[in-house]
């Protein structure tokens, strides 16, 4: 049966189809849709983790343990998980473990443009990479193959335009996989130096016999046609060429670490001109030049964003594309906004009245940057908020950190900023840190994580008290507020801000898209009464606009969460009816 | 039909996905390859959104370049003036005529272009309705994806009962059927 596929769905379709029945990740765009289909599957216990680190730890855990596990997680999240990354590599595996990372080109979604195959060669871990739903699903049943034979984790790698296409898949049943035993084994499994120099010639032995294998297994494939040019491409480059250069012999690579150099020597033979063709790094280009074969790659491709059939078209063949301008007057951009009724609105209008220096993080008020908010001031990694404020205290002092607050969301602080709230308790720091709990992971699409009281398969647990996690780690200035309450929590910060010791606001009201949140009635503008002051201008919703003669409420957008009536001092703005 | 390039542009939270779906699933029923592109995550959050969809024997590359879309389903004004250079010299676009102003044109910085609907008659084959009234009058707003699909089916002379199909399969069976009302009226708007 064929069935349409995006690739994260096809990886859950794969690892499923696999015996797969262990799955941890944290959420990050474009990888978050893996997990959550593999949540579907009953057979298979998945969770949220609090981060990619602890994510990768239990998905060892339960390859030790004899289970086929999987674990998920964006570009940036390789990173938080690379500690790990790199010992179970010396470890290797019981039953496959199998780590997905999805690279996001051109930044769609993401604070960087980072290129994670090096992680592979860096690990000394083999890498597979699909160009689409049904390689996306193939690619992963291999690597739990790979992995068992070879005795080594296997990172899958996706970029978005992989993870977020779909196309067509031919489903299979499930595998019937047998739980592998439990053995002790410490030589194996307990990284001390001792051992580890002993399991670091085992890594040795197995990237040579991988280099091997590589040249011989299906995964890379040589499509042979015109002897005048070749290409060697990967992922959805290949797709690109193959729409670009229809009569170009083409070596697609699907396990891009190690490289098959027998294969690429042999291809590069068989044709005049040689490309390689791929998005990001020269990651192929420079293993192949090393190799003494001369091809071409990044003299005529960029290192950044995303590639096309057309550029290649344009850049490799010299095709220009002619395109008729038909607009000649300018198209005003779309930036994201922050939706009408989110709670961060009322947060961010109190922070740039009180004109502060805000040290944000990642999640969805990373769009308080934009105008017209304009209210953040740094953005660096997820949980980094807490520590950049921390170190700008101790760079400028107490009076530069009484016009400074650290902002992050519930998820966000769970995943690492807890770790710099410790630190600034510890080392006598003074910071006010705000945290913004909207019961939910906004950004990636509504996930549950360990401060809403409920699992991945909706199941009710445990929920952490953020208000007393914060007083255990040592702060005694715990403050929660509802950020709609604009009065209170402006009084509220500029208490904080003043306190010569650490102090947290919980800034709690929940997303405005969750579906029990509920508002009544939309809001309108009283033309008789508004005074053209503007004030409601500044908390940045995108239902009010401003028409120049006048300003107005966009019915089809307000959602009536009634903030703006609490910035009018005129009460010009009413419920529509009355 | 051989083939079909065709691009969804509109604002993030217009329902584009659903409607990306159904395509797919008429794509396949008529047994074609078909690639589906999409875009997830912080472009959602009322930003300018698009996806490509593309029918064909044989589907390579996922997206669609300027001048080569065959058909352009704009689900906002503005996002159609921004997307038209994807058209092919013959290619065609429905455009919903609802306006949704970006936010340089909400706090008065810019003004949304006039006329856009108009001008684009000028140069290109252009199909207008009032998708949000026609799904509003339907019961429901969320259906303007589903208007549009109906005008798509109609121009492109699809088999209607594919997309009926499609529909059954892929929209929720407790507003299946104000969308097969809101489908209808789509139908039969550009008779």
């Amino acid at each position: 049966m064929k069935k349409l596929m995006l690739g994260n769905e096809a990886v859950a379709r794969g690892a499923y189809e696999a015996g797969c029945t262990v799955a941890a990740a944290y959420p990050g765009t474009p990888s978050t849709e893996i997990t959550e289909n593999l949540a579907k599957y009953d057979e298979i216990y998945s969770e949220w983790s609090p981060n990619e680190k602890v994510a990768l730890e239990v998905a060892i855990g339960a390859s030790i343990g004899g289970a086929r596990s999987i674990c998920s997680m964006k570009h940036v999240g390789l990173n938080v998980a690379a500690d790990p990354l790199f010992t179970v590599s010396y470890t290797g595996v019981n039953g496959g473990l199998v780590i997905m990372v999805a690279d996001d080109p051109g930044m769609h979604s993401s604070q960087n443009e980072q290129d994670s195959r090096y992680y592979a060669r860096a690990s000394k871990v083999p890498m597979l990479e699909p160009s689409d739903s049904q390689e996306c699903k193939d690619f992963v049943k291999m690597a739990f193959l790979i992995s068992e034979q070879f005795d080594t984790p296997v990172i899958v790698r996706l970029t978005t335009r992989v993870s977020h296409s779909q196309s067509s898949v031919e489903i299979c049943e499930k595998e019937n996989y047998q739980l592998k035993d439990y053995v002790k084994d410490a030589n194996k499994y307990v990284m001390m130096p001792a051992m580890a120099r002993r399991r670091h010639v085992e890594v040795e032995k197995r990237m040579a016999a991988l280099k091997e294998y590589s040249n011989k297994n299906e995964l890379n494939r040589e499509e042979i046609d015109s002897s005048e040019v070749g290409v060697i491409t990967s992922g959805i480059s290949y797709q690109y060429v193959k729409e670009a250069m229809p009569n170009a012999s083409v070596l697609k690579i699907g396990m891009i670490h190690p490289i098959p150099e027998k294969l690429i020597s042999e291809f590069a033979e068989k044709v005049k001109t040689l490309y390689v063709v791929e998005e990001l790094e020269p990651f192929f280009e420079d293993q192949i030049l090393k190799l003494g074969i001369k091809v071409i790659g990044k003299q005529k491709l960029s290192v950044m964003g995303e590639l096309s059939a057309q550029i290649i078209a344009e850049k490799l063949l010299g095709i220009k594309f002619e395109t008729t301008q038909t607009s000649n007057q300018p198209i005003p951009v779309r930036p994201p906004v922050m939706c009408p009724g989110c709670p961060h609105r009322g947060m961010f209008y109190v922070l740039k009245k009180l004109k502060l220096n805000v040290s944000g993080d990642i999640g969805c008020y990373t769009l308080g940057a934009l105008p017209p908010n304009e209210s953040i001031d740094t953005c660096i990694c997820m949980g980094a908020s807490i520590g950049v404020a921390h170190g700008m205290e101790k760079a400028r002092g107490a009076e530069f950190r009484k016009k400074t607050v650290a902002i992050l969301g519930d998820s966000t602080f769970i995943h690492s900023g807890i770790t710099g709230l410790i630190d600034v308790v510890y080392n006598k720091g003074n910071s006010t840190v705000l945290i913004l709990d909207n019961s939910i992971t906004g950004m990636t699409g509504h996930q549950q994580n360990p401060t809403t009281g409920f699992t991945i398969k909706g199941e009710p647990t445990k929920q952490v008290d953020l208000e007393l996690l914060c007083k255990a780690v040592g702060i005694e200035r715990v403050t929660v507020v509802d950020p709609f309450n604009v009065k209170e929590f402006e009084k509220v910060v500029k208490a904080e801000i003043e306190a010569d010791e650490p102090s947290v606001i919980i800034s709690q009201r929940p997303c405005a898209l969750l579906k029990y949140v509920k508002f009544e009635g939309c809001q309108t503008i009283s033309q008789d009464k508004c005074k053209k002051c503007r004030m409601c201008m500044k908390i940045g919703c995108p239902a009010i606009v401003d028409k120049g003669e006048h300003l107005e409420i966009n019915a089809t957008l307000c959602v009536g969460c009634k903030l703006c009536t609490k910035v009018c001092s005129f009460n010009a703005i009413e419920r529509v009816g009355e | 039909m051989e083939k079909l390039n065709l691009l969804i542009v509109g604002v993030g939270g217009q329902g584009t996905l659903l409607a990306s779906r159904i395509l797919g699933t008429v794509a396949l029923k008529m047994n074609f390859d078909v690639k589906v592109s999409e875009v997830h995550g912080m472009s959602q959050r009322g930003g300018s959104v698009e996806t490509y969809v593309k029918f064909g024997k044989k589907i390579y590359s996922p997206l669609v370049g300027k001048g080569e879309a065959d058909l352009i389903i704009a689900f906002e004004k503005l996002e159609a003036l921004r997307w038209v250079d994807y058209l092919t010299e013959d290619g065609k676009m429905i455009i919903n005529e609802q306006e949704i102003d970006p936010m340089p044109v909400i706090i008065g910085k810019v003004k949304y272009p006039e006329n856009i609907t108009s001008t684009l008659k000028e140069t290109h084959h252009v199909y207008s309705l009032d998708a949000l009234k026609i799904a509003s009058q339907c019961g429901t707003t969320k259906a303007v994806n589903i208007v549009l699909l109906g005008v798509m089916c109609r121009l492109t002379g699809i088999d209607k009962k594919i997309f009926l199909e499609a529909i059954n399969e892929v929209v929720p069976a407790k507003v299946l059927a104000v969308n097969l009302k809101a489908f209808e009226e789509g139908y039969n708007y550009h008779k």
